[in-house]
């Protein structure tokens, strides 16, 4: 079969598209902030486009989509084999064809996008407060431990693809797995100071409504992508994110406006974000109609979802755990009910189209699983860093702004003293000009 | 009735806060300021360069108390203000002639 320009060349703007996420996830967490660590939220998404990269080049892609062995054997059932390293395997056959009919780089480097976007949602459970050195550290190791492995599970022909679980974009992979480590997280850091007594509002919505925008335009390559191919499926796909995230964000500011007495920007933005969540996994397995009931019910019940830290006294700072661990759960699981289109090996219908109630065990044990690895391994790998190199920064900085004191910046230059105002008259003078003077 | 200025690090800002609470002190007034003092300000680097930073981020809390709890409330403000290192702050007081709460018209100790 020789290469599908069509679909190579959507691959390649879907890839492109989904890249664009993370820096659209970066104003999504980056406006939910205080002003004053609107900087480290958002390189903490973007260092994780550098280290994600890196470790993606020199053993992910291996890792997560190389067989082990011939495949059959037990070890290809937890995790790739060694093949791929440094992609330099993929280069000799980049203009044949994997049977996709695209080029097997232009894969791979989709699916290296949906591995930084993953590592980079972590970071909204452990906002204002963490170690940047300690968070480059617990991206390598997560992606290494957690991302890569489960990817393999999922997608890359391990244990939950060979029971028939579908998740077409990544509810469980992306969704649950980022969910799980940023509940782990937020509890090996500790609450922010001051969480539950200062209010700690989004400092600036027009960023966060900025980054749902992108996020919702990226999402498309992600999950219509997410059929490698150009055809009905990716049509379905494409538009049941629309509706469902639609619904979604309809359904929060209706729960707000009923609940609380007016919808909210934080609402839209979240409610969009919960609706792109849960269809993820869904998108190209379920009729229009029930993505429409998805988004509805994974809207609403995201709204209440994200009240859960307050009772339960996490600090998951910017509600990873509320929206992505809640919405890629109800998305994953609900497969097990409006499943319509399976379309690999052992994957069947769900419940309401006649499939066996097995299917809606497997939806519901892939969540569970994955969540657990997840949340343990991120727990520990936390714990690790925690007690090596100190995974928070000390109160001092925390307080006086983590983007002063850890990037030596402030995202907005307003005021009149320390800013470049009236500070550049006297100082901070360049100690070298100082030097030339004297 | 005596004006106690406290400039002091801001992440002391809800320790001292604490403090004059539960000491009884039922007002202030808190701004951020800048300034520094006899350590000076500091050097920091950015993108290769070197520069001297005089003005040291602080905040500044205002308590109007009695003659008699002045000197008390100026102890609250540093224990719960010091943390032994430089840049600590400064606390102070100064006589106040008159003050008046403007709701009511009411003056002197009645107003506090």
């Amino acid at each position: 079969m020789k290469i599908d320009t069509g679909t190579t060349a959507w691959m390649i703007t879907a890839t492109a598209l989904v890249l664009l996420m993370t820096p659209g996830l970066a104003f999504f967490y980056g406006g939910m902030t205080r002003a004053k660590s609107v900087l480290n939220m958002m390189m903490m998404s973007f260092v994780s486009i550098i280290t994600v990269t890196l470790a993606w080049v020199l053993y992910g892609h291996s890792l997560a989509f190389d067989a082990f062995g011939d495949g059959d054997n037990f070890v290809n059932k937890l995790i790739g084999g060694g093949d791929a390293l440094g992609l330099q395997s993929l280069i000799d056959t980049a203009t044949k064809d994997d049977g996709t009919g695209m080029p097997n780089l232009v894969f791979s480097a989709f699916q290296l996008t949906f591995a930084i976007i993953t590592v980079a949602l972590i970071s909204g459970a452990i906002a204002d407060r963490a170690k940047f050195g300690a968070w480059v550290v617990f991206g390598l190791a997560w992606a290494t431990l957690v991302y890569f492995p489960v990817a393999h599970w999922v997608w890359g022909g391990g244990w939950l693809a060979g029971l028939g679980i579908e998740d077409f974009a990544g509810g469980t992979v992306v969704h649950v797995n980022a969910g799980a480590a940023g509940l782990a997280l937020a509890l090996v850091l500790g609450k922010r100071t001051g969480w539950r007594k200062d209010p700690m509002r989004p400092h600036n919505l027009t960023l966060v409504l900025l980054g749902v925008g992108l996020l919702w335009f990226g999402w498309f390559g992600f999950n219509a992508g997410s059929e490698l191919a150009v055809d009905g499926t990716a049509g379905l796909a494409f538009m049941n994110t629309q509706v469902a995230t639609a619904a979604a964000a309809g359904a929060w500011i209706l729960v707000e406006k009923l609940r609380d007495g007016h919808s909210t920007t934080l609402g839209v933005a979240s409610g969009a974000v919960a609706g792109l969540v849960a269809i993820t996994p869904a998108c190209g397995f379920v009729d229009p109609w029930a993505a429409l009931v998805l988004g509805l019910i994974a809207g609403a019940v995201c709204a209440y979802a994200v009240g859960l830290k307050y009772r339960l006294g996490f600090d998951d700072s910017l509600d990873v755990v509320g929206v992505h661990l809640v919405g890629g759960a109800i998305g994953a699981v609900s497969l097990g009910i409006i499943a319509r289109y399976p379309f690999a090996d052992g994957q069947n219908e769900g419940l309401l189209y006649g499939g066996p109630i097995s299917q809606l065990g497997v939806q519901a044990l892939g969540p569970v699983a994955v969540g657990l690895y997840s949340f343990i391994m991120a727990y520990v790998i936390g714990k690790i860093i925690d007690k090596t190199m100190g995974f928070r920064i000390n109160q001092e900085n925390e307080v006086a702004g983590i983007d002063i004191t850890t990037h030596a910046e402030t995202g907005y230059d307003l005021g009149t003293v320390h800013s470049s105002g009236v500070a550049s008259v006297n100082g901070p003078v360049p100690a070298s000009a100082k030097k030339v003077d004297a | 009735m005596k004006l106690i200025t406290a400039v002091i690090k801001p992440f002391k800002l809800d320790d001292v806060k604490a403090a004059l609470e539960q000491f009884g002190i039922k007002g202030m007034t808190v701004s951020e300021a800048s300034g520094y003092g006899r350590q000076r300000g500091h050097t920091e680097v950015y993108r290769g360069a070197e520069y001297q930073v005089d003005l040291v981020p602080k905040v500044r809390v205002e308590v109007l108390a009695e003659e008699d709890d002045a000197e008390d409330v100026i102890d609250v403000i540093v224990k719960a203000a010091q943390t032994g290192k430089i840049g600590d702050g400064k606390v102070w007081s100064v006589p106040v002639d008159t003050v008046v709460r403007v709701r009511t018209g009411e003056r002197g100790p009645e107003a506090l």
